[in-house]
């Protein structure tokens, strides 16, 4: 099979105007992703579907991933030369960039003609609060029918053209997304006996939410005339 | 004249001995009920298939004249909470439960029926079938072998047989201020509305015995 770096070089040479990024995984596995976006994703995907070299009929899985806002600080060696003459100081300068955050949907695409995979290409949503729309691939590879529902269900991600997009897994009045990392759970917590970790973080939590509220003290009375 | 009965249960019991049969209505209705509970043919998961094979050959529920899975909640007597309700389901269960006629028995059968299980923290699990349906015997495991839901059952039928038909301990189904039909809880945007039956469970309270 072909590796990712020549798909992604013969997915350029065929769509001119399409920005295809190889994500490298730096992990073990070393299972490289390709990034299309969402403007030619359709295309490309029919495309890799019907190339008779990677004929990628199947598409085993689909899912989603939530990238929240990410702080980097990045830290420069900056050399400053020394007023006295002597050598130059070298000076670490510290700055701090907000990374936008987006949702991603990753498919895995696996031939069954030929007996390869995976491919896995991934879209990217603008962000995670109003430009969350991507095309589905559904008309693509029906098998991603309920997945992207789930996704949908799950991250919010809003896939156009799909056929039924409906929450799949939760009920149609819920408005959360629990997939989400910001996602915040109803306070039904419980009494256990042994709180820890997680659970003694929601104990504290749900305390806090459930004590009384401070009482203010009674206005003083006015002076008798 | 004295509330306590002139021929009491061991009185009974003594003179079945003799060979004196000597019985009570309540007695024969009770015994009759008790060795035909007809289960609700409802499994929601992996304790479902528990429950399956305690009704085959090898554990034989009909021993016990609880063979008939009845199909409808008509004509069922006892409803088992096999597996985990998820928040999405709990309405359609509590539902199942106020079509059963009354008098109708729950049991929470395995660790998830009973308290949520391993799912217990999750946003989509509820956390014990008992916050909207009250159940009579549970039965924990995960999922409980044949033999403990057989053991439950048998359980059921001892709580059946000592029930009164008159008298201030009825059971519930012949309490005058019984709610024969449960609140069904909405599906709300965030959670289930209401999350729990609050006048037949409460959360349990910490127990401190230095702090009463």
């Amino acid at each position: 099979m072909e590796t990712p770096e020549q798909i992604r070089d013969r997915l350029l040479a065929r769509f001119p105007g399409a920005t295809v990024t190889l994500v490298v995984n730096p992990g073990a596995s070393g299972q490289h992703s390709l990034l299309l976006d969402p403007a030619n994703a359709r295309a490309i995907a029919v495309f890799l579907r019907d190339d008779p070299v990677l004929r990628l009929d199947y598409c085993s899985n689909a899912t989603g991933v939530d990238w929240p806002e990410k702080e980097i600080v990045e830290t420069t060696k900056v050399s400053v030369p020394d007023p006295a003459g002597g050598a130059p100081k070298i000076v670490e300068q510290k700055t701090k960039r907000i990374q936008p955050g987006y949702l991603e949907a990753v498919y895995h695409l696996y031939s069954m003609a030929l007996k390869t995979g995976p491919v896995i290409i991934r879209l990217r949503t603008g962000n995670r609060t109003d430009q969350v729309a991507l095309p589905s691939l559904t008309p693509v590879w029906r098998a991603c029918e309920f997945q992207e529902r789930e996704i949908f269900d799950l991250y919010g991600i809003v896939f156009t053209d799909h056929p039924d997009l409906r929450r799949i897994l939760m009920w149609d009045e819920f408005k959360d997304h629990p997939m989400r990392k910001d996602y915040v759970e109803p306070d039904d917590y419980e009494w256990e006996p042994t709180a820890h970790d997680e659970v003694l973080v929601r104990a504290k939590a749900h305390a806090a939410a459930a004590a009384p509220a401070p009482v203010a003290p009674p206005p003083a009375e006015a002076p008798q005339p | 004249m004295s509330d306590t009965p002139v021929i009491t249960r061991q009185d009974r019991d003594e003179l079945r001995r003799q060979g004196i049969l000597l019985t009570s209505i309540e007695e024969v209705y009770n015994w009759g009920r008790s060795r035909s509970v007809w289960p609700l043919q409802f499994g929601l998961a992996c304790c479902a298939i528990e429950m399956i094979a305690a009704s085959m050959a090898r554990f034989d529920i009909a021993r016990f004249g609880s063979e008939v899975f009845r199909p409808s909640p008509r004509q069922a007597d006892l409803l088992i909470v096999s597996g985990t309700v998820t928040k999405k389901m709990a309405p359609q269960v509590v539902r199942l439960w106020n079509q059963m006629p009354e008098p109708k028995y729950c049991i929470a059968m395995g660790a998830c029926a009973i308290s949520g299980g391993p799912f217990k923290q999750g946003y989509n699990v509820l956390k014990g079938i008992d916050r909207f349906i009250p159940v009579d015997i549970y039965i924990p495991g995960c999922p409980p072998r044949p033999e403990a839901l057989l053991h439950g059952l048998m359980e059921l039928q001892k709580k059946m047989r000592g029930e009164k038909l008159t008298g201030p301990d009825v059971p519930r189904n012949k309490q005058p201020d019984n709610p024969c039909e449960y609140p069904v809880p909405e599906f709300g945007a965030h959670d289930l509305e209401p999350a729990k039956n609050p006048d037949i469970w409460q959360p349990p309270a910490p127990v401190r015995p230095d702090k009463p």
